[in-house]
């Protein structure tokens, strides 16, 4: 067969080392690039612990918008049927989010219906990696959207209405506080934007420093740049803790106007930070005002919810931003009644919340001991799928069970008390011999 | 027989092709490619890729995926009826019923996984090696333009095919959803209502978006076109390569790889209907694919530059 051969035989070779070099050179810009840009820190004068924290709470931000990176590794077991215990830690860290605290499971009962509701979001948003686009004009406007893959959610306020759309499902969650609940404390309206606004680095570092006031050291650790912009790197650290799962808190603040833009909470096993909110764009300027209008597009699916009274208090419970018990260590006021056992041993970070499950709540539990009505019917096989996930703890109290996370762990007694609380099984334990003497 | 011998038997045939430089054999290895003579060869490309009877075939598929998908949700929700079905299905689909532009979405949610890509795989894969499968590619390769211009008309020729192809689907299934849904205003993604020519654009630029995404997958086939005299292999092989990346990219364990797989933001187009648009997937879509068609293309340009012609 004939052949047409090429006009330059030679250096063939040499063709094929482009392709080789370019992907050289790829791979080189994707390793380089990051560690060049992470690592100038900016110098930036002497600043004490004590000034940068009142910069951070003197600073009010009016106006601002930009791209938030939220990551949260928990440790959560991939268990089905485990949907109850991860609403409960993420309620704990976001300092909102559904309080499952009974077994039982909150997170469900309040979701059905409109799928646009605030809080299986920040269900969502406690485990994986999300991307949050946020914009806030003044107290009584803000934006906060979480970007899904061809979807998004977003909860608006403006005023005193509050507007939540999820464009997957094309349902809408409209919220509007009465006139002057708005006036009385300038309140509701604070209120209804923090559906999601709990996400962003500026709530959770508030919530920490709320928190921790005098039961952590904190101190200035060196500059840092994010989202292109100087930055303090604030790092707190619990005080007078033994047994704390916090290892420390780092809070990177804007050397200008003391705007929190980077939050990681660390465990004390090392590794990757359980919480991480970071601005991976921020801009200053005022965001443009029809950023904050919602109108629902014809034929969406919309659930009304009136904010007064009772209706109020619900909502209130549900968006969360009540007492957060495992970290805070402030007993929560609004705790549904079904729950009444509960109160807090310790305080600060070693704050342990120790609750009477109602009765029945635990039947999902075999292998808990006695008492149980479905007792009978534990299985070896059902003990061995307990002991994948949890770990047998012994103490004053009898027998019980440890389910560990990275941050927040748990202990069940045979009696059906359930003591929660970021502290390390020892911890648990110890509180719970406290409580029963 | 030797290439002096085929060159200047086929004299006429480039003579035909270009009109200027009938000898053909220095040309390409000097001259500097010039408008003038790409042109024309470019333009026979396109002519012969659109005249084909297959490449009518795959566009009428892509066609059909719009109507159909239009008709089944029209049938589904019976008109006046609420369309809050909700968040199952492709992308976009629970939001036809109220805006037929949204159809435009869901017709390349739908398509761009596997139809459209295979399609541009087939014309891709069957550009080289289909030419040397009939025996053609030795009177392209007498012919002055020489191989590193075939090379990029053929290249070029493969995006004018995914342009159209994307615009296709894309024209379809605004027709289909103006003639069976209501049309109007638009909400985006984010909430903030846009008018309906604002959608439009929108609409225009999520096409083009959709195109380049395709351009790694066209590179990548083409490449794999000048490694055999088979264009039913090269196609085979092209379409396989999709299917396995596009499994890779389903696999959680695998993550590390995933963002350097050339189908993992090709739903990033979806960015373009939020308000603010939101850049960063987008412009990474544009950087892999930007990467690959490098990569392949340069590799591609290796491979035909140097390799012996025997068909």
């Amino acid at each position: 067969m004939a052949q047409i051969q090429p006009r330059t035989p030679g250096g063939k070779a040499v063709r094929y080392g482009i392709p080789v070099a370019v992907v050289g050179i790829a791979a080189a810009t994707v390793g380089l690039v990051p560690a060049l840009a992470s690592s100038g820190n900016p110098d930036l004068p002497e600043i004490s612990a004590q000034k940068l924290v009142e910069k951070m709470a003197a600073s009010d931000t009016e106006h601002m918008s930009g791209t938030v990176k939220v990551s949260a590794d928990l440790g959560l077991p991939g268990m089905p049927g485990m949907d109850a215990g991860s609403g409960k830690q993420g309620g704990g860290l976001f300092g909102g989010g559904p309080h499952g605290d009974g077994p039982g499971g909150d997170g469900k009962g309040g979701g059905k219906g409109s799928t646009a509701q605030p809080q299986e979001k920040l269900m969502e948003l406690a485990s994986g990696e999300h991307t949050l686009r946020v914009a806030t004009d003044g107290p009584d406007r803000q934006r906060v959207s979480v970007v899904e893959e061809a979807a998004e959610y977003s909860w608006i306020h403006n005023g005193n209405e509050a507007w939540a759309y999820d464009s997957g499902s094309d349902s809408a969650l409209h919220v509007v506080a009465p006139e002057d609940a708005v006036s009385k404390d300038g309140g509701h309206g604070g209120k209804l934007h923090k559906g999601l606004g709990n996400a962003t680095p500026q709530e959770a570092a508030r919530e920490v420093l709320k928190a921790t006031e005098d039961t952590a050291s904190v101190s200035v650790d060196g500059t840092a740049q994010v989202a292109g912009r100087d930055a303090y790197q604030l790092v707190v650290k619990p005080k007078g803790a033994p047994h704390s799962t916090v290892d420390s808190v780092r809070i990177a603040v804007d050397a200008e106007n003391g705007t929190p833009l980077k939050f990681t909470l660390s465990p004390k096993g090392g590794g990757k930070p359980v919480v991480e909110a970071v601005y991976t764009k921020v801009d200053f300027g005022k965001p443009s005002a029809g950023t904050f209008d919602f109108k629902p597009p014809k034929g969406t699916d919309v659930t009304e919810q009136k904010l007064d009274g009772k209706a109020l208090r619900e909502h209130h419970g549900k968006s969360g931003h009540h007492g957060t018990s495992e970290k805070g260590g402030k007993p929560g006021k609004d705790v549904r009644p079904e729950l009444s056992g509960l109160n807090t041993i310790g305080k600060g970070w070693g704050a342990v919340a120790e609750l009477k499950a109602p009765d029945g709540a635990l039947g999902g539990l075999p292998g808990m001991g006695g008492g149980e009505p479905e007792g009978g019917s534990k299985s070896s096989q059902a003990e061995e799928m307990l002991d994948s996930f949890t770990e047998k703890a012994e103490g004053d109290f009898g027998q019980g069970r440890v389910f560990k996370t990275r941050l927040v762990n748990a202990l069940m007694t045979e009696d059906g008390t359930v003591y929660v609380g970021a502290v390390s099984k020892e911890g648990l334990i110890k509180a719970a011999e406290a409580a029963g003497r | 027989m030797s290439r002096a011998e085929l060159a200047g038997q086929d004299g006429r045939f480039a003579a035909g092709a270009d009109g200027t430089n009938p000898g053909g054999a220095g040309a390409a290895a000097g001259g500097r490619p010039s408008a003038r003579r790409v042109w024309p060869l470019f333009r026979s490309e396109v002519l012969m890729t659109f005249r084909r009877w297959r490449t009518l075939a795959l566009l009428g598929v892509l066609a059909a995926v719009p109507v159909l998908v239009g008709i089944a949700v029209r049938i589904e929700t019976g008109g006046a009826d609420d369309g809050g079905g909700g968040g199952g299905g492709p992308a976009f689909i629970s939001q036809i019923t109220n805006n037929g532009l949204f159809l435009v979405f869901t017709s390349l949610a739908v398509t761009l996984p596997f139809f459209l890509p295979m399609t541009v795989g087939v014309v891709a894969g069957d550009s080289v090696a289909g030419e040397a499968g009939a025996g053609t590619l030795r009177y392209l390769l007498v012919a002055p333009a020489g191989r590193t211009r075939l090379l990029l008309v053929k290249f070029a020729g493969t995006m004018v095919f995914c342009l159209a192809a994307t615009l296709v689907v894309a024209v379809f299934a605004l027709g289909t959803g103006v003639l069976l849904f209501p049309v109007g205003e638009v909400t985006l993604l984010s909430g903030t209502t846009v008018p309906f020519s604002d959608g439009l654009l929108r609409a225009l630029a999520i096409a083009v978006a959709v195109a380049l995404s395709l351009t790694g997958l066209a590179a990548l086939g083409l490449f794999v076109s000048t490694l055999t005299n088979s264009g039913i292999a090269a196609m085979a092989t092209t379409v396989g390569l999709l299917l396995t990346v596009q499994i890779v990219d389903t696999v959680p364990q695998l993550h590390a790889v995933h963002p350097y797989l050339f189908t993992h933001y090709w739903l990033s187009f979806a960015d373009l209907l939020r308000a603010p648009v939101y850049w960063e997937e987008l412009l990474r879509n544009a950087g892999v694919q930007a990467l690959y068609a490098a990569v392949f293309g340069s590799a591609a340009w290796a491979r035909f530059t140097t390799r012996d012609i025997t068909a």
